[in-house]
């Protein structure tokens, strides 16, 4: 046992330690411990390298670190869950504070702040999404779709999902894994040249059992999904709610889901500030009407605004605490715990950064650069820019099945550029071959688009 | 020049307060945050404004009624409501008990912030990432050894979502072997988390929870009594909320394993275990750690975090892909597992965790993650021994036999002053420190839950027995201090009539606030 006292562990000091032994009345630490039996005592030292110093640390990850290549240093065109968008400084000078970094789950009045933080964030999505709820987020989109769904089923007493065949399917596999056994999931067909939602499936599909349909809009595939309002109808029909998944940073430019008939709205945070962190930066939230039916269904933390006993004094408190499983276990809704409450901050910090001018040239931005990236890759021979024909947002599907090059094989020679190609599609949706689903956003300059442009057609003619 | 005395046992403190607005009420049209990298000219000429595309039916109408503020006003109103909240950067934070918050090495925030973490995508190839997968990797060797876990996923975010893919492994692994329907029940104890028995019902379990014998232990003879075909698994913490350690546990997980279900162990806080005592030993099939608990990471206000999954090599099949593996020349993820429950999360979880925990046990080394362990376990004894005495508190089943933590009772006082835990809970805040009281139901009658973990010293421990110390004298008395406090913090305490709970009345957001609080028009 080392005997040099460790920076973060001040009571090793020998004489403290002799002191608190001695007041407690104990000759060692180990003595403490037994309670334990000794067949259960580790005999053996943990196979785990030595201690480092904060030097030694700092070189290690580093040097580690270094194996990376991040999507600054090359150019980055992958998406699909996980995007590259501009971050403001202010974002990350918010989240980076000691105090809301090292905070957890203070009081209203020793974290009067976080409450207030989180309560304006709920605010400024719920202005976004134009729904008068939103919770304190959630892991991810796909389990905050999940939970939406699992809401829906509870709000109708029904049992039946309905899920577009375009989601995601990384967000299916939690959604799915999150609702069984207690809940029964078909899939509904989508139109191959458009992706939009085949109707008559959906209605062929849709019964008085039907709990929900959950689509997502922009798609996963990138695709605007126009018939919303149309298959809210088809839901209302049979007493469906309809509940979507959206990409928050399109709603400067496309209309919330709520305003075309959405009961319950869903998605990720992510591209609200957060880097990309190799995952690490996924949020999700949920978001609906303000009726007791759909509050009392959250399993997560709503914070509200409440007087204190002194005038003009802003408070904030947990509401309706007594559904959840904190207050109630296994019959609270569902499971809450800890999730992604910092970036719930960070994504009110950004809305207010961006503000609604922000947000709608935000949007414009990507629409465009999107746009100049397919019109470009169009003209590159046998390869068509968008297999679709819908209007897409940021994302689009780049077909190559015309060049007899398999995307795997243009990605390898796309990395020798230097460029992160698209996702390669031809094993979530085989239908569309030798495909790539492509993200661009306000990161890339014409530069950027021209350099992957000319490098895709450098591929695919030699 | 006279010397300054400073006699006061207890801090004279006071939180920030700065009054701020709700952000909305900044709002001055024209004000903007931040310029947007708007598409240059050429794309523009060749595309035109880009949103045309956007068919009417979806296309926005009216802009989000979001605020337009200028930079430096957003961030001061940020920077301001951090400054109200109680970081356990400045915070002898040892009154959130079962959530092992310990010091935060400023070296690993350094570390977090390369570039070459923040800025990778998920679905780099593999030869791009290779540092962060040895990363991962090498993380999972160490929790391999702290564990007696033969393979880790650290795809959960947190241990809610960990708990969750735990008992998804439990029904798949019964479904493997044609069992699922029969064995469908989970047994519990009711001073495990309150995560343990939900996420068991999401999963369509049956949730049993089992209460303690006089002695605070899980009842044994009560296990006996619900084990059967139907059970699918037993999940439980050791030590638990309690912090008292069942010495029995082997047994217990014998008992569960005889009937044919799966154990399953809840290590979200592990703070007094390090190096001393292992799931494997101990029996069990799976365990999960929290990343923002024991290993160092921050809480950031809940989340982002890990649950890092550990499962023996017979249900390596079933847990969330990818996992990382090595092949002896590069690291590589793994998305061939048989029986697996599929995704929890998308894609990897939470990077930046693994790294700090990674980071934090290079720091300790194997000698130094025992230290920490034996010095939790030193720092909750002291504590435990100096509460005891002080006026009102108790510390009910056992005596001794606590390991990090420690749940006490204000009965005593409660019932000889009319001072609740909650009013305790408020009071705290005036000597700035934090203080919660216990997972509900109240089992422990007044409980409130210290867990003091190796950062602190003995002088913040005093420091925090003292402000104890003060309660109950105040308490005894002149109860009415200490149950309308607090006067120091940032906001007095709440009114909250039925503002929380009435649905005509409560404003989740600044919106339905203005719609509900609507002033009437002047005539």
């Amino acid at each position: 046992m080392t005997n040099k006292v460790h920076p973060y562990i001040p009571n090793m000091v020998p004489e403290v330690k002799e002191e608190m032994l001695k007041e407690i009345g104990a000759q060692s630490t180990m003595e403490l411990y037994s309670c334990i039996p000794e067949e259960l005592q580790l005999k053996k030292d943990m196979d785990i390298p030595e201690a480092l110093t904060e030097y030694e640390l700092r070189r290690h990850v580093e040097g580690l670190l270094s194996k990376n290549i991040s999507a600054n240093e090359y150019l980055n065109f992958l998406g699909a869950g996980c995007w590259q968008h501009f971050v403001p400084a202010v974002c990350d000078e918010v989240n980076q504070r000691a105090e809301f970094l090292t905070a957890y789950a203070g009081e209203p009045y020793e974290d009067h702040g976080r409450y207030q933080a989180l309560f304006e964030y709920q605010s400024l999505l719920a202005e976004l999404v134009d729904m008068d709820v939103v919770n304190v987020p959630t892991f991810d989109w796909g389990q905050a779709a999940a939970t939406s769904i699992r809401m829906a089923a509870r709000i109708t007493g029904r049992k039946k999902i309905l899920l577009a065949s375009t989601v995601a399917p990384e967000r299916s596999k939690i959604v799915v894994n999150y609702g069984s056994p207690e809940l029964e999931f078909d899939f509904v067909g989508f139109e191959e040249n458009t992706g939009l939602l085949d109707l008559d499936d959906l209605a062929s599909k849709l019964s008085n059992d039907t709990a929900a349909i959950y689509f997502e809009n922009p798609s996963y595939l990138g695709f605007i999904e126009s018939q919303g309002a149309e298959i809210s109808k088809l839901a209302k029909k049979h007493g469906a709610l309809m509940v979507v998944g959206v990409d928050p940073i399109s709603l400067g430019v496309l209309a919330p889901p709520s305003q075309y008939g959405a009961d319950i709205v869903c998605g990720d945070l992510q591209p609200l500030g957060m880097h990309m962190n190799y995952s690490g930066g996924q949020a999700g939230f949920i978001a609906t009407r303000d009726e007791e039916k759909f509050v009392n269904e959250y399993p997560s933390r709503l914070f509200g605004i409440v007087p204190t006993v002194k005038e003009g004094e802003y408070g904030f408190g947990d509401v309706a605490y007594e559904r959840t499983s904190f207050a109630l276990r296994e019959k609270g809704k569902e499971s809450v715990g800890t999730q992604t409450a910092l970036w719930g901050i960070t994504a009110g910090v950004y809305l207010s950064l961006l503000g609604p001018n922000g947000m709608y040239e935000l949007g414009q931005t990507i629409m465009q650069n999107s746009q100049y990236a397919v019109k470009q890759i169009n003209k590159i021979p046998g390869v068509k820019g968008s297999r679709l024909s819908s209007p897409f947002f940021k994302e689009f599907i780049i077909d190559f099945n015309d060049t007899g090059l398999s995307v795997e094989a243009i990605n390898k020679k796309l990395l020798e550029k230097k460029i992160f190609g698209g996702k390669d599609l031809s094993k979530e949706f085989p239908e569309y071959g030798q495909s790539a689903l492509y993200c661009v956003t306000e990161v890339h300059t014409k530069d950027d688009l021209d350099q992957l442009i000319t490098s895709l057609k450098e591929i695919v003619t030699n | 020049m006279e010397r300054i005395q400073r006699k006061s046992k207890v801090r004279d403190f006071h939180q920030a307060k700065w009054n701020e607005p709700v952000i909305f009420e900044l709002h001055q049209k024209g004000e903007r945050g931040v310029e947007i990298p708007l598409s240059n000219k050429a794309i523009v000429s060749e595309v035109g404004d880009g949103i045309s595309a956007i068919p009417d039916s979806i296309a926005r109408k009216e802009k989000p009624n979001l605020p337009e503020i200028g930079q430096a006003r957003v961030l001061r109103h940020y920077v301001r409501l951090s400054q109200e909240t109680l970081g356990s950067d400045f915070n002898v934070e040892i009154g959130q008990g079962t959530c092992t918050m310990k010091y935060i090495p400023k070296i690993n925030e350094l570390l977090v912030r390369n570039p070459k973490i923040m800025e990778l995508h998920p679905l780099q190839d593999e030869s791009t990432v290779q540092g962060m997968l040895e990363i991962i990797y090498k993380l999972d060797l160490c929790m391999r050894e702290i564990s007696g876990m033969d393979h880790f996923s650290f795809q959960p975010s947190g241990g809610t979502q960990a708990l969750f893919a735990m008992a998804a492994i439990a029904r798949k692994y019964h479904e493997s072997r044609g069992e699922a329907d029969q064995r469908n029940e989970i047994i519990t104890t009711i001073f495990s988390h309150p995560s343990q028995a939900a996420t068991a019902a999401v999963k369509g379990f049956k949730v049993i929870t089992l209460h303690p014998d006089e002695d605070g232990f899980p009842d044994i003879e009560k296990l006996k009594a619900v084990v059967s075909e139907r059970t699918a698994g037993f999940v439980v913490a050791n030590p638990e909320d309690t912090g008292i350690y069942n010495p029995r546990i082997k047994e217990f997980t014998d008992i569960v394993h005889e009937a044919g279900g799966i154990c399953y162990y809840d290590q979200a806080n592990a703070n007094g275990l390090l190096g001393i005592t292992r799931a494997k030993e101990a029996g069990f099939d799976m365990c999960f750690f929290n990343l923002h608990k024991t290993f160092a990471a921050p809480h950031m206000c809940g989340g982002p975090a890990t649950g890092a999954l550990g499962v023996t090599e017979e249900l390596k099949e079933f847990l969330p892909a990818p996992i990382v593996e090595f092949d002896g020349d590069k690291y590589y993820l793994n998305e061939d597992l048989e029986h697996s429950i599929g995704k929890v999360r998308a894609f990897h979880g939470v990077a930046q965790t693994v790294l700090r925990s990674y980071a934090w046990i290079r720091a300790l080394g194997p000698d130094g993650l025992k230290e920490v362990a034996q010095t939790a376990v030193l720092n909750n004894n002291y504590l435990y021994h100096k509460v005891q005495k002080i006026r009102g508190a108790s510390a009910p089943y056992v005596k001794g036999q606590r390991l990090e933590q420690v749940r006490y009772s204000w009965e005593q006082m409660a019932k000889e002053t009319g001072v609740t835990t909650e009013d305790v809970q408020r009071r705290m805040t005036d000597f700035g420190l934090h203080y919660w009281t216990s997972h509900h139901p109240y089992i422990v009658p007044q409980p409130f839950t210290l867990e003091p973990t190796e950062s602190y010293s003995k002088t913040d421990l005093d420091e925090y027995i003292a402000a104890l110390e003060q309660i109950s004298e105040e308490a005894y008395e002149n109860p009415e201090v200490v149950q309308n406090a607090p006067y120091n913090s940032t906001i007095h305490k709440l009114d909250e009539q039925d503002f929380l709970d009435d649905p005509e009345k409560w404003c989740i957001t600044w919106r339905a606030y203005q719609k509900k609080t609507k002033q009437p028009e002047r005539i």
